[in-house]
C-alpha cells in the first residue's frame, strides 16, 4: 500500500496548494482546514514550514478510540473514513499524537486518506506517495533519493 | 459564491463590529470596485483622511481563494499623501484569510480610544488594547501578535504598523505577513490616526463550491498554464530583480537620485548577484504556487568571539532599486539592511529610499545639514542611511517628520523641489522615458502597476503622443478587471478575459462573466470618479525639473513632448469621469 510522506518539506514555500486540492478534490468544499494535509508555519513565516497530516500509524490509535468504525484500519497504515457512520464524538481527533485529524464547526473529522491527489499540485515535489511494503514502517521504505 | 456582497464594519470608536450585506456584485465584482463602492457609501469625501470615521477598506474579489494567484487584497482609504481617495494592494495570506472568514471585506472605521488591535473571524470578533504595543517595531510586533492571538497559526494574515504608522507618516505603510505590504501612499497612517496597531484575520470556515466536475477541470488547466508559461520561472528564478541588469543597460534605471540612469556597479546589486549570494529560500502568497517572494539573509557579526545575528528581509526590484542604486549603494548585503531598518519602522521602501535620495543631494547641495538629518548622509554610506531610516520612521525631528509627510513637503520648506523624484508619489524605479513619467504622475495610484507603460517604453522608442494616451486609457481597463477579481498581477498573461469569464461562469456569476467588458470599464470610471470626488486634479500635478533632464536608452527626454503626453492624459482622465 501507498501512503503520503512529505518527503523534501523544507522546500515548502507555504502556497497551500496542497491543503486546497485536497478540500477541494477530496472534501468537495474550498478551505484550508477541512483537508487532509495542512500548512502551518511555525513562530512566523520567518521559520519555514511544517505539514500536518496522517502519518499512517498501524495500528492507529484514532481507530482504537472510534465507537461506531467510522475509522477503520488502512492496509500499510492510516485509516479508511465512513462518513455516514461518524457521529462527530471528536475522539479521533483527541487520540491522534499529531494533531492530523481536523474536527469542523460541525465536528466532522477531516484526515488524509492517503489518495495521494495532492501530490501532483504541489510545486516543488514536496509530497509523493511511498510503497510501505508489508511489515515494514514507514520511515524504513523511503528511498535514498527520497530522504533529505 | 455570493450574490451579493458580505462585509464586516468594526466600529473602533463603540469596539462594536456589524456584518453587512450589500448588493451591487454584478455592476463592481469585487476588489477595487468593491471598494470604491464602499468608499463612496462610508467615505466622507470632503472630510480630511484622519477624521475618525473615514473607513479604511480591506476588499477581496469573486474569484479570490477558488483559482490560483487569486490572492491579492485591495486596500482603499484617503490617502495622507495627497488626502484623496486610493487604493494599495498586498497579498500574503490576506486574500485567503478574508475568504475564509466568510467575508468579501473589512471595513474599520472609528478611532480608538487608545492603541488597540482588532482579531476577526468567521466566528470572531475581539478589540483588545494594545498600548503595550504602540511604539513597537514590526517584526517584534508580529512575535508578540503570534503569542497573543494562538488560533489559526498559519491560516491567518497579520496585518500591522511600526513606529512610521504611530506617527501617521504619509510613507507608512502596512505590513501583511512579515514580507508583504500594503506599501505606498500612507495606509500605515490611517491605521495609525484610528489607534489600531494590528489586525488579526483568521481564515476559520469552509466555502461552497460547485459539485460539477468542471469547476475542479477548470482549476486544473489553469493551474497547468501557470506552471507551464514560464511564468514559475521567471517570478520565482531569479524575480522582479532580474530587471536590475535589464534596465541599467537599457540607461533605465535611477542611480543616486537619478543624476544617472545606469552605473557599472549594478552587477553587485543584481538579480542574478542577489540569487547567488543572499537568497536564503522562496515563499509564496497563500493560493499562488509561483513563489515570488524572494526572502534574502544578513549575517552580521555583533560581538568577538563568532558572536552573530542574522536577519530575513524579502527583496523585489523596487525595493533594491530603492535602497540601493538610488542611494548610491552597490552591495547587496548593504541594500538589504537598509531595507530591514524602513521594514522594521514600517516605512514603504521605495517612498522611504526616494525620499532619502533627494536629501542626501540636498545635503550635498548645502540645503540642509547634520541639524537636519542628524547623520551626514552621501551616496554610498549605507550606515548612515540604516539610521536615517530609524530617523524617519520615528519622526526623530521636525526635518524627518516632513519628509515622512513626502519628499515635496520637505522641499518645499528646504529648497530642492527641481531635483525631487516624485511623480505622484516618490517614484517607482523607471527611468524609461516621457511614457512612464507621465503615467506614474497621472495614474490612480501612482504606481508602475496602473499601466503597462514602464514595460512598453523599455521596448517601444516611438513618440506617438494621441497613441501613447490611447495606451495609457485602454490599458488601464483590463487591469481593474484583474483588481477586482482580485489577482496577482503577475497573472495578467494567464488570465485573459476568456480565461477569467470561465472562471466566473462555473462559480455562477454569469452576469457578471456575461459582461467584462462594460463592468470593466464601469468600474474604472467609478474608481476615477470616487478619486476626482476627493480633489484630485490631474492638472495641479507637477513634474520635477529632474525628469526632464533623464537621457534613457530612447535619448533625452524630449520636454515638449513629455508636458504635452501629461496634459493630454489629464484631459482624457477629465473628460473619462464627465462620462454619463
Amino acid at each position: 500500500m501507498k501512503v503520503l510522506v512529505a518527503t523534501k518539506i523544507e522546500r515548502c514555500i507555504g502556497c497551500h496548494i496542497c491543503s486546497l486540492a485536497c478540500s477541494r478534490l477530496v472534501h468537495k468544499n474550498t478551505s484550508w482546514d477541512n483537508s487532509g494535509i495542512r500548512i502551518h508555519s511555525s513562530g512566523g513565516l520567518s521559520t519555514g514550514f511544517q505539514a500536518v497530516y496522517c502519518l499512517a500509524c498501524d495500528p492507529a490509535p484514532c481507530v482504537e478510540v472510534c465507537p461506531t468504525g467510522a475509522f477503520s484500519q488502512r492496509k500499510g497504515g492510516g485509516v479508511k473514513v465512513k462518513r455516514d457512520a461518524c457521529i462527530r464524538c471528536g475522539n479521533c481527533a483527541e487520540a491522534c499524537p499529531v494533531n492530523a485529524v481536523f474536527l469542523d464547526v460541525s465536528g466532522m473529522p477531516h484526515v488524509c486518506i492517503h489518495c495521494g491527489r495532492c501530490v501532483r499540485f504541489c510545486p516543488h515535489d514536496c509530497l509523493e506517495l511511498v510503497e510501505v511494503p508489508p511489515g515494514k514502517g514507514v520511515s524504513e521504505s523511503l528511498s535514498r533519493e527520497a530522504l533529505p | 459564491m455570493r450574490d451579493h456582497f458580505r462585509i464586516m464594519k468594526v466600529d473602533l470608536s463603540r469596539g462594536k463590529a456589524e456584518i453587512q450585506r450589500l448588493d451591487g456584485r454584478d455592476d463592481v465584482a469585487g476588489g477595487s470596485g468593491l471598494a470604491a463602492l464602499i468608499f463612496g457609501k462610508y467615505g466622507l469625501a470632503d472630510r480630511p483622511w484622519d477624521h475618525p470615521e473615514q473607513p479604511l477598506i480591506f476588499a477581496i474579489g469573486p474569484l479570490t481563494g477558488y483559482f490560483p494567484l487569486m490572492s491579492k487584497t485591495v486596500c482603499a482609504f484617503k490617502s495622507p499623501y495627497h488626502d484623496q481617495y486610493t487604493e494599495s494592494h498586498a497579498g500574503g495570506r490576506s486574500a485567503l484569510s478574508l475568504a475564509f472568514a466568510g467575508l468579501d471585506a473589512l471595513v474599520i472605521t472609528g478611532r480608538s480610544a487608545g492603541p488597540c488591535c482588532v482579531a476577526i473571524g468567521s466566528r470572531k470578533f475581539e478589540l483588545q488594547p494594545a498600548g503595550f504595543l504602540w511604539g513597537m517595531d514590526v517584526l517584534r510586533a508580529g512575535k508578540v501578535l503570534r503569542s497573543m492571538f494562538k488560533a489559526s497559526s498559519g491560516h491567518r494574515s497579520i496585518l500591522r504598523i511600526g513606529q512610521a504608522g504611530e506617527n501617521r507618516l504619509a510613507m507608512a505603510g502596512i505590513n501583511a505577513d512579515t514580507y508583504r505590504h500594503f506599501g505606498r501612499l500612507g495606509g500605515g497612517a490611517v491605521m495609525g490616526a484610528k489607534n489600531l496597531k494590528a489586525i488579526v484575520i483568521n481564515g476559520d470556515s469552509t466555502l461552497d463550491h460547485p459539485a460539477s466536475r468542471e469547476y475542479a477541470d477548470l482549476y486544473k488547466k489553469v493551474f497547468e498554464q501557470v506552471i507551464d508559461t514560464g511564468m514559475m520561472k521567471k517570478y520565482h528564478d531569479l524575480g522582479t530583480p532580474a530587471n536590475i541588469m535589464s534596465l541599467n543597460s537599457l540607461e533605465s534605471l535611477p542611480w543616486r537620485n537619478l543624476q544617472a540612469s545606469s552605473d557599472p556597479e549594478a552587477e553587485a546589486i543584481s538579480g542574478e548577484r542577489f540569487a547567488r549570494d543572499a537568497l536564503l529560500r522562496n515563499i509564496a502568497c497563500a493560493g499562488c504556487p509561483v513563489g515570488c517572494i524572494h526572502v534574502g539573509f544578513v549575517r552580521e557579526k555583533f560581538m568577538e568571539d563568532n558572536r552573530y545575528m542574522y536577519k530575513q528581509v524579502a527583496y523585489d526590484y523596487e525595493p533594491i532599486f530603492a535602497a540601493g542604486s538610488m542611494l548610491g549603494v552597490a552591495n547587496c548585503f548593504s541594500v538589504l539592511n537598509i531595507m530591514d531598518a524602513m521594514e522594521r519602522v514600517g516605512l514603504d521602501v521605495i517612498s522611504a529610499g526616494v525620499a532619502l535620495a533627494w536629501a542626501t543631494e540636498a545635503t550635498e547641495r548645502g540645503l540642509i545639514g547634520a541639524k537636519e538629518t542628524l547623520i551626514p548622509l552621501g551616496f554610498g554610506n549605507a550606515e548612515a542611511y540604516k539610521k536615517a531610516a530609524y530617523y524617519l520612521g520615528t519622526a526623530a525631528n521636525d526635518f524627518y517628520r516632513l519628509l515622512g509627510q513626502g519628499t515635496l513637503k520637505a522641499a518645499d520648506r528646504y529648497g530642492g523641489g527641481e531635483f525631487a523624484c516624485v511623480l505622484g508619489q516618490e517614484m517607482a524605479g523607471y527611468a524609461t522615458g516621457e511614457l512612464f513619467f507621465a503615467a506614474q504622475s497621472l495614474g490612480f495610484r501612482h504606481s508602475h502597476l496602473d499601466s503597462g507603460a514602464y514595460s512598453y517604453e523599455q521596448k517601444h522608442a516611438e513618440r506617438d503622443l494621441e497613441k501613447m494616451v490611447d495606451f495609457l486609457m485602454e490599458d488601464e481597463v483590463p487591469r481593474t478587471f484583474l483588481t477586482s477579481m482580485v489577482a496577482c498581477l503577475f497573472a495578467r498573461g494567464v488570465y485573459r478575459p476568456e480565461v477569467l469569464s470561465e472562471c466566473l461562469d462555473v462559480l455562477g456569476y454569469k452576469e457578471l462573466s456575461g459582461n467584462m467588458a462594460e463592468t470593466s470599464s464601469y468600474i474604472r470610471r467609478l474608481r476615477w470618479k470616487t478619486r476626482f470626488s476627493t480633489g484630485f486634479d490631474p492638472d495641479s500635478i507637477t513634474i520635477p525639473k529632474r525628469f526632464y533632464k533623464v537621457r534613457s536608452w530612447k535619448g533625452p527626454v524630449d520636454p515638449e513632448y513629455l508636458k504635452a503626453l501629461k496634459a493630454r492624459y489629464a484631459e482624457r482622465l477629465k473628460a473619462l469621469v464627465q462620462e454619463s
